[in-house]
């Protein structure tokens, strides 16, 4: 699979990103074709929002509760298998059930954070995608795939004129 | 920190991974053989059996437990510290947190070692999970040994995933530096990783979602780890402080542990200029807090027996306040109070010589704490005709060490593969408080104009 045919600029910081973002809607650039890749979160700027609704916090919860319910099964079974008095207990005792169920509960929430995680990112992901190893020096790339190749000449000059250090392109060359 | 460029910071942050010098090598050499020497001892003890190690009865948990008990203890450093900091949203954890993840992890599974190293038939190990045997009987669930199978392995995947998933971005900061088999290494760990919005938000929430997790789940492992010992009607066990006692004493040697690594890793990756004196200043008055919170509970605990008066109990605390015990009881108290109190109380010796000395001093007198907690109510029990001793051999003494050199060679390793301070929460710090550019604010008033 290649890389798709894309035109993007990369900023020396948050402001000048902002801008460049700016530009691109300016330029009536679906939000779905412009591509934001920064080397950190910068959520306090409007260009690094993206996708941000998500239900990790629920998954992880049910993932706690599939996990505190297998744990007081395993405890429930494992003492009801050979029923056998220890310590004037009952049978099934609740106390050291619930601890191993309290700590499955919380094993449960963690894996489905990973798990939630590595959907929600995409992750792993090793296709060829749009990227630039500038992005790790510090660079944030603000760019747009499948452009229309009238525009490949507007949108080059108003991401420069946002404040791009360099504009690069990438995929099919220009016709 | 004086803001620096990222390019600055990638330099200063990815150089150990780069190079290995002379001085690297030998410190490496020597922690090997340490190390190696305890395998060594550990294969004569498995060759013999477990009678060349002191403990017989009546004193059947000796070093081993000890050693368990503190490094699962030290454990606490990283991720709860980290956690807490994180939820704080405190600005200054960001030099920190992954130096105190490594150490919460690689704490863990030397801890885990100890049980099976206890085992007079360590092969036989596999018998404590929860797995029936071919009779269909379970390992039996009312016991807080199999409890400690679950707490334990629930916080090492939870701290392993808690350090790990910062270290993606990282990762891939690596990748895009480096060539040949390297490359592909690090291409393969950062698992394509390429910074879009959405995988920054997943991250930032699964962080979040994961210290909130791993703090209830860090107290429940120590308390489980104390109700190894409070479960049983053993003198001075049987209390029902142990479980805070236990979890205070861990956060307290555990931040003593983190200030020691962090010295070390200044002075030894020369990472003056991020690993301030500001956050050694921090991290010592924390330690303050905990020293006076341990000295609070050892008096609390110390009181209730001596006011309850019951004989059993007091043959313990007299054994350790004036007996054969007491030069242990009273050094480990010179050590986590006496040294500790001043160097962190006043502010001219909470420096960071200061911080590690008392650090140093902590933590030798935490592992004595765990000793003090074990055997002498081990070694006299209810009935006194079957009181005794115990002596550690030369086989418990080497692993012990071997246990202390193979934490050193572990974080050494991990320093020369991973940046020992998370790089991209260390950027995104400088960027936490954005002013607002002056050509975006008139853009603004123009829009709104």
């Amino acid at each position: 699979m290649a890389i798709p045919d894309s035109i993007y600029g990369l900023f020396p910081g948050p402001h000048s990103a902002e801008r460049g973002m700016n530009a691109l809607r300016a330029a009536g650039i679906a939000a779905d074709k412009i591509v934001v890749l920064a080397p950190e979160p910068f959520e306090e700027y409007s260009f690094a929002q993206g996708e941000r609704k998500t239900r990790m916090p629920w998954f992880a919860a049910l993932g706690g509760l599939i996990g505190g319910t297998c744990g007081y099964l395993l405890g429930r079974y494992t003492q009801t298998a050979y029923p056998l008095i220890t310590g004037g207990m009952p049978i099934v005792a609740a106390w050291p059930t619930g601890i191993v169920t309290y700590e499955l509960t919380m094993m449960g929430a963690i894996v489905t954070t990973l798990i939630t995680l590595l959907i929600g990112a995409r992750l792993p992901n090793w296709k060829p995608k749009l990227y630039d190893p500038q992005v790790s020096h510090g660079k944030i790339l603000i760019g747009v795939v499948d452009p229309p190749d009238e525009a490949r000449a507007d949108l080059e000059q108003r991401l420069r004129r946002a404040g791009a250090e360099q504009v690069k392109s990438t995929g099919a060359p220009p016709k | 920190m004086a803001a620096k460029t990222p390019e600055h910071i990638n330099e200063d942050l990815l150089r150990p991974l780069s190079g290995t010098s002379a001085r690297y090598w030998i410190v490496f050499g020597c922690l090997v053989a340490v190390v190696a020497a305890a395998i060594g001892a550990f294969g004569w003890q498995v060759y013999h059996g477990i009678g060349v190690a002191g403990i017989r009865r009546p004193v059947f948990w000796g070093f081993y437990i000890t050693n368990f008990v503190f490094w699962i203890g030290l454990s606490h450093a990283g991720t709860l510290i980290s956690a807490i900091l994180r939820l704080a949203n405190a600005t200054w954890r960001r030099p920190i947190t992954r130096c105190a993840e490594v150490i919460t992890v690689f704490a863990l599974l030397i801890g885990a070692t100890f049980p099976v190293v206890h085992l007079g038939r360590p092969w036989l190990a596999f018998w404590l999970f929860p797995y029936p045997s071919e009779r269909g009987i379970w390992p039996n669930i009312r016991s807080p040994l199999l409890w400690d199978f679950f707490a334990i392995n629930t916080y090492l995947l939870g701290s392993v995933t808690f350090l790990l998933l910062p270290m993606i971005p990282d990762f891939a900061l690596i990748r895009d530096r480096a060539t040949g088999g390297k490359k592909k290494i690090y291409t393969a760990l950062s698992l394509g990783w390429c910074g879009s919005p959405r995988q920054w938000h997943r991250l930032e929430k699964a962080m979040q979602i994961m210290a909130v997790a791993i703090i209830p789940v860090a107290v429940s492992v120590h308390s489980i780890v104390s109700w190894d010992f409070a479960m049983a009607p053993v003198p001075m066990w049987h209390s029902t402080i142990f479980a805070p006692y236990f979890v205070a004493g861990a956060i307290f040697s555990g931040i003593a542990a983190l200030i020691i690594a962090m010295a070390c890793l200044r002075k030894l990756l020369h990472l003056e200029e991020y690993l301030l004196p500001i956050h050694f200043e921090n991290l010592g008055k924390l330690l303050l807090v905990m020293s006076l919170l341990w000295v609070y509970f050892v008096f609390a605990e110390r009181l209730t027996t001596w006011y309850g008066n019951e004989s059993s109990e007091m043959a313990v605390f007299w054994l350790t306040q004036t007996g054969s015990y007491s030069p242990l009881f009273w050094t480990m108290v010179t050590c986590n109070f006496l040294i500790p109190f001043p160097l962190l109380a006043i502010k001219k010796f909470r420096t960071i010589t200061g911080c590690v000395i008392a650090s140093i001093g902590i933590v030798i007198g935490m592992w004595l704490e765990r000793f003090l907690i074990i055997v002498p109510s081990l070694s006299h029990k209810y009935l006194p005709y079957s009181w005794g001793t115990y002596r550690p051999t030369w086989v418990e003494i080497t692993i012990t060490v071997g246990t202390f050199a193979a934490m050193a060679l572990l974080y050494m390793l991990f320093s020369k593969f991973v940046p020992i301070i998370s790089v991209w929460e260390l950027k995104w710090g400088q960027h936490q408080e954005p002013e607002r550019d002056p050509v975006l604010l008139r853009e603004d008033e123009e829009a709104t104009a």
